[in-house]
């Protein structure tokens, strides 16, 4: 399998981190977006005529939306990710990945136009990207209420993944996450699975070392 | 001369491969300045009033100077070295003081913390006595004799080594890195931070690097280096006061931080003070 990569775009990191949570193996070809423009290039139109990052080949299979790369890993790898199979399950882990469109289109542009330069109409960006953590906040705090820890149940789906980058980027592109009690609180159980990787701006969380033992002269 | 230090400075202001027909628009110490193509294809710059300022273009960027440059533009030899690879890394906007990423950038102690298993990893946190230097002879500052237990020093290194650095600050809002060349020993590998200071707490980085590595791709060796740089980006854009102090006050260096007092020091000598705050944090 593989992911045409860039190291700093949050889509290209949901499928590595999915990848590294069910052990699918990823051939990685990093692609030459910022400074080089690679993906604008004839030779990449010609894998993803829409010039856009990342993109899965796996075979004759060449598959170019994160959220159908993201189903496809886990079919392929970590069936429990898809989330159970019931009506109501793939309704919910669908609604998070179309929703996580809405995510890229504002916090996601934010972003790469405080960090890239790369143009936007940056407050429309930001005050779509608050609204979206407003609502990403008030479902994560009803899930809560009913003894949920994720977006779609009591485990981590797709749905998590395809939210988590952006959510935690959002700061990148000038908005701030600290009203989101709930959002983090929901970061730090995703940064806590085993197998977690991390990528620039999203950081481990650093194991706390115990307490030093009393030294000589405090018994 | 123009007199003033920080306007007398130059300053990183693109990309000559990446200076697009139309140019670029950007800022500069809180002005508007364009850079452009001229007539005779050579990269131009120009400020509000459409004076041109001088212009150099040396390490794949373009160099601008809005005073009168009260020196040339420093030199970095290894750029001219045979079989070197000179890597454009392009461009990261950050919300900080250009002088708190330059000095962010010659700090070793954050490597375990922010750079976790690539330039540092715990338990490996001491950072050992170093030489700090403000060598009058040239007006820079340096930092010698470094040595850091590093995981993945480089994209060529195949495990852990220790590695040797020198730190360089030839400019106000530059900073060169020297540091052991796996595939080379006996050789330095050659990492810079050009920053173009937009405002006094926002500023354009440009990473740049002469390295000996004939195998690595170079978009895997852009990657590496913006993988390093952006991990840094958060934790600048958090740093209180977000103007770098250059009198000691309530903070309480170690002796870790000899290159970033030294480099405090040196910047009031010279009464440069853009991005700078002058009564004591």
């Amino acid at each position: 399998m593989i992911l045409y990569d860039y190291i700093l775009s949050p889509d290209c990191y949901k499928i590595r981190l999915l990848a590294a949570l069910t052990g699918q193996r990823l051939t990685l070809q990093a692609v030459d977006y910022h400074p080089g423009g690679e993906h604008r290039s004839a030779a990449f139109r010609m894998l993803n005529p829409a010039g856009t990052i990342p993109v899965l080949q796996d075979g004759a299979l060449i598959l170019t939306e994160s959220a159908a790369i993201l189903t496809y890993v886990a079919a392929m790898s970590g069936p429990d990710w898809l989330g159970e199979d019931s009506p109501q399950m793939r309704g919910q882990v669908a609604q998070w990945l179309a929703f996580a469109h809405r995510l890229s289109a504002s916090i996601g542009k934010a972003r790469s136009h405080d960090m890239l330069q790369q143009p936007a109409d940056i407050n429309a960006c930001r005050r779509a990207g608050v609204a979206c953590l407003q609502e990403l906040e008030s479902a994560l705090t009803e899930q809560r209420l009913m003894g949920f820890g994720y977006l779609a149940g009591a485990r981590p789906t797709l749905a998590d993944i395809a939210c988590f980058p952006h959510a935690m980027l959002a700061p990148d592109g000038g908005i701030s996450t600290d009203p989101y009690p709930a959002i983090r609180l929901w970061t730090r159980s995703l940064r806590a699975l085993p197998g977690f990787i991390e990528m620039p701006g999203i950081h481990r969380l650093h194991e706390l070392k115990p307490e030093p033992i009393g030294t000589a002269g405090q018994d | 001369m123009s007199g003033d230090p920080i306007l007398d400075e130059w300053y990183p202001v693109a990309l000559v491969s990446q200076l697009g027909p139309l140019g670029r628009d950007t800022r500069l110490l809180g002005q508007p300045i364009r850079v452009y193509w001229g007539t005779d294809h050579q990269p131009q710059v120009s400020d509000a009033n459409g004076r041109a300022l001088p212009v150099t273009c040396r390490y794949g960027h373009v160099w601008t100077c809005p005073g009168t440059p009260s020196r040339p533009l420093f030199d970095i030899p290894e750029a001219d070295q045979p079989g070197r690879r000179l890597v454009d890394v392009g461009v990261v906007r950050v919300k900080c003081s250009p002088l708190r990423a330059v000095e962010n950038f010659l700090d070793i102690a954050h490597f375990p913390f922010v750079h976790t298993d690539i330039l540092g990893a715990e338990p490996h946190t001491e950072v050992g006595r170093y030489d700090v230097q403000i060598r009058d002879e040239v007006d820079e500052v340096w930092a010698t004799k470094v040595q850091f237990y590093q995981p993945q020093a480089a994209k060529s290194a195949a495990g852990g080594i220790t590695t040797e650095y020198m730190y360089r600050v030839p400019a106000p809002t530059v900073a060169v890195l020297y540091k052991t060349c796996p595939p080379r020993p006996g050789e330095w590998d050659v990492i810079t931070l050009f920053v173009q200071p937009l405002e006094q707490d926002l500023c354009e980085v440009w990473p740049w690097m002469a390295l000996f590595d004939d195998t690595t791709s170079l978009t895997d060796l852009i990657h590496f280096q913006q993988t390093i740089f952006v991990q840094d980006r958060s934790i600048l854009e958090n740093q209180l006061p977000r103007l770098l102090p250059l009198d000691p006050g309530m903070e309480i260096p170690t002796r870790a931080d000899m290159t970033s007092i030294a480099y405090r020091r040196w910047l009031k000598r010279r009464g440069y003070s853009f991005g700078a705050q002058l009564v004591a944090a």
